[in-house]
């Protein structure tokens, strides 16, 4: 892989009390690309995910060892800012969470925390987000309207759109489809392919299908562990390790 | 072995539900029509706005509602942001563990006492000790602390209410805590909190035990926060105790009747306008 390293894990491991739910996970996250992340349930992937913008710090016994850098810096030191962090590193999460305010008030959460007050240009911000999310048609003529009003998968694109008005570098997505018909999964998989140009995306994704038509790279977790990862093509045509042949073939999980 | 076949069964539950939601409601409407019917027609502009005479036999009730409208001002300002600070902080900012749970059922315990026993220690503390003597202020700071346990349990249970999604998704977007606190957990968890102060301003406005001990009973308007109020439920008391006059006594109830039916409509009506602009 010749792309820039934007994040760089080393020997990660996560234990929830005494459980151990990551072990020694060592992965580099190249720019503007995107990973793919599978493996069954409760491999580590969403824990994973969770560990690279420390959302996991909320989790009481839960702790990590080892480093993950994003350019370079180890955002596990005391001294790192975890709020910059989070602006920096974005996350969509598996079911579509919008909050209970209207479409522009839920897109311009992020902006306004970092202190944009400026009516103009938090709505142009907001239009910028919603185009690149294929949601501004649909919605450009009722922004003032409760965002709870929206359908799920207009619901999930909202919620890309919030993060990425933060103007982040990397976008997390956790299961982002897992609730959400063919149709609207196609038209969040589109803006994905659209957006790689400008972050480094990692999408976490229980369909193996979805890894092998949007990831550059694919990843697999199982039991906490990285078994594979490579170009996707090569995941999936010539898997070097026997589990990961059985996994994509559908011989278990 | 069923001696009633389901469909009986179902007969006598909608039956006996209903009666007893009747009988409910049937007491209630006899106590405010019972108290309406004899205290509306005392009520005119006089009565409301002209100071009583001879001790509430002749005039109107305007200091005692200028008494029932600033105590419970007063004790709210005080337990409100007391109330609602300490439920944010035992629900938001500590983990639950042992000493939560002490607080927690400290509060509860707080939150059963009689309204005497905080009359008393207003009394001791406030009007003797501090030396404030019976005023607005030592009777406001007794509410505040009765109604103080209400207000922090119903606000606590507000924000549990408030999914635990959004937070997530708060912090994920780059908030503090506390910018998490003020834009997603407090607006969303508002209508419980108002049904927590509503709860308190109707123990505050009916209160006559707790109130005579730390407020007093004076029949002027107050001047300053360090001058006695008699509130409408200690005038209704004393009128009605001591036989001074019957019909000003229902008077009082009356107006008391009305005004927290008032208070309740607006209330709500502010409360349904303020969510249908967010939601």
């Amino acid at each position: 892989m010749t792309a820039e390293i934007k994040i760089s894990v080393r020997q990660l491991s996560a234990f929830h009390g005494r459980a151990e739910s990551l072990r020694g996970i060592t992965l580099d996250v190249p720019d503007h690309r995107i990973l793919g992340i599978i493996g069954p349930a409760s491999s580590g992937k969403t824990t994973f995910l969770r560990t690279l913008n420390r959302l996991n710090d909320l989790v009481p016994d839960f702790r990590v060892t080892g480093q993950v850098l994003l350019d370079g810096a180890d955002i596990y030191q005391p001294d790192f800012v975890v709020v910059a962090l989070r602006k920096r590193v974005g996350m969509v999460f598996a079911l579509p969470v919008p909050l209970p305010m209207s479409i522009h008030d839920n897109i311009a959460y992020g902006p306004r925390l970092a202190g944009i007050r400026d009516r103009q240009r938090l709505s142009e911000t907001v239009e910028r987000a919603l185009q690149a999310a294929f949601l501004w048609d649909e919605v450009k003529d009722r922004l003032h309207t409760s965002a709870l009003r929206l359908s799920g998968g207009q619901q999930q694109r909202l919620c890309l759109a919030r993060v990425l008005a933060m103007e982040p570098e990397v976008v997390l997505l956790d299961e982002p489809c897992s609730g959400l018909d063919p149709i609207s999964t196609a038209k969040i998989e589109e803006a994905l392919v659209a957006l790689k140009s400008r972050y480094s995306i990692i999408l976490v994704t229980n369909n193996t299908k979805q890894a092998s038509r949007v990831a550059d790279d694919t990843a697999f977790f199982l039991m906490g562990e990285l078994v594979e990862h490579g170009r996707t093509a090569q995941v999936f045509t010539v898997p070097r390790d026997q589990r990961t042949s059985d996994y994509i073939t559908g011989r278990f999980g | 072995m069923n001696l009633l076949s389901p469909k009986w069964t179902q007969r006598i539950a909608i039956g006996v539900l209903g009666a007893a939601t009747l009988a409910t409601l049937l007491v209630l409407l006899f106590i405010i029509v019972f108290v309406l019917e004899k205290g509306l027609r005392t009520i005119s502009w006089s009565f409301l706005f002209t100071n009583p005479q001879d001790m509430g036999r002749a005039g109107g009730i305007f200091p005692t509602l200028v008494g029932t409208l600033l105590l419970p001002l007063l004790a709210l300002a005080v337990a409100v942001p007391l109330g609602v600070g300490t439920a944010v902080y035992l629900t938001e900012y500590t983990r639950e563990g042992r000493l939560t749970r002490i607080i927690r059922f400290g509060t509860d315990c707080l939150a059963g006492i009689p309204s005497i026993i905080f009359g008393l220690f207003g009394f001791i503390f406030f009007v003797t000790i501090l030396k404030m003597g019976w005023c607005l202020l030592a009777g406001g700071l007794t509410l505040a602390i009765m109604i103080l346990p209400t207000i922090i349990r119903t606000t606590e249970e507000a924000i549990r209410a408030v999914p635990y999604s959004y937070r997530e998704v708060s912090f994920s977007l780059g908030a503090t805590r506390w910018a998490t606190v003020v834009k997603v957990v407090l607006p969303n968890a508002l209508p419980g909190i108002v049904t927590g102060v509503m709860l308190g301003i109707g123990r505050c406005i009916g209160e006559t035990a707790a109130v005579i001990f730390t407020a007093g009973s004076a029949l002027r308007l107050p001047h300053s926060v360090f001058d006695s109020v008699r509130t409408m439920s200690v005038h209704f008391y004393i009128l009605a105790r001591e036989g001074v006059s019957a019909e000003n006594a229902y008077g009082t109830a009356a107006v008391l009747i009305l005004s927290i039916l008032l208070l309740n409509v607006t209330t709500y009506w502010l409360m349904h306008r303020f969510i249908g602009r967010r939601a």
